[in-house]
């Protein structure tokens, strides 16, 4: 299917950037016909995977996380790129209760999978993790 | 995300703003921790209302004091969440543990 609009953004992999994540990924889906409440969805599911990357993917703050989003006529794709650790067991990670760090839930990929309509997780150790999610526009009129 | 502190009746009020990410969510753990640790705080009181975002990195450092809190026998709970912030929390389960007041003096006078 035909990309309408695409943006690609490199991020260093700190935790100041993921507000940055977050609103750039907002400010690009406006371009859909999205409600706010999905707006709000999209902005925790890139803030959920942006997280992700900075806290496991890498062991320094000057790696960098890529960001491709890509506006078709019935859908928004977010693909969010590191080339860090790798996640060694994808179906363990995405599981609600998972966490490596116990200050934290173990939420992340159990929101972006309740807010997005779909998420892909590939991950290979020591070459990366590219998770893709896509949000559906209901109504198909771009602005 | 800005965080401004301030002690009633013995309570530690934790007012927030802006966005509950895990960026916040470090200087939260900080701030916290701090009364927690060295000045005998053991009730909290956690002001969300001018909070517009939270993911599962604000709830999860919640979370985090909530445990660090109980093992001190005190209280933590929450005032003043918006809709969207609520709808996060609700998904997340912290609900059924974490009280909501509508008003900080009414959780105060409640701790």
């Amino acid at each position: 299917m035909q990309i309408k609009n695409q943006i690609k953004i490199s991020l260093q992999s700190l935790s100041e950037n993921i507000g940055i994540a977050r609103l750039a990924a907002a400010t690009f889906s406006a371009q859909a016909n999205f409600t706010l409440n999905e707006v709000e969805e999209i902005k925790v599911a890139i803030s959920e995977a942006v997280s992700n990357a900075v806290i496991h993917a890498y062991e320094k703050s000057d790696e960098v996380i890529e960001l491709i989003f890509n506006l078709y006529v019935d859908k928004v794709e977010y693909i969010i790129i590191d080339h860090g650790k790798g996640i060694a067991d994808i179906a363990e990670a995405r599981k609600p209760s998972y966490s490596s760090d116990p200050e934290r839930m173990g939420l992340g990929f159990a929101f972006m999978e309740s807010f997005m309509d779909e998420l892909q997780i590939n991950s290979e150790i020591g070459m990366g993790t590219t998770v893709r999610l896509v949000k559906k526009i209901s109504n198909h009129d771009i602005h | 995300m800005k965080i401004t502190t301030a002690i009633t009746k013995g309570v530690l009020v934790v007012k927030l703003s802006g966005e509950f990410d895990m960026h916040g969510a470090e200087c939260f753990r900080e701030t916290v921790d701090e009364y927690l640790n060295n000045m005998g705080i053991k009730d909290v009181v956690v002001d969300l209302e001018e909070v517009v975002f939270i993911d599962s990195s604000g709830i999860g450092v919640i979370l985090g004091r909530y445990k660090k809190i109980m093992h001190l026998k005190g209280t933590i709970c929450l005032v003043g969440v918006q809709d969207s912030v609520k709808k996060i929390l609700e998904l997340s389960g912290v609900l059924k543990i974490l009280k909501i007041y509508s008003s900080e003096f009414e959780a105060v006078s409640c701790l």
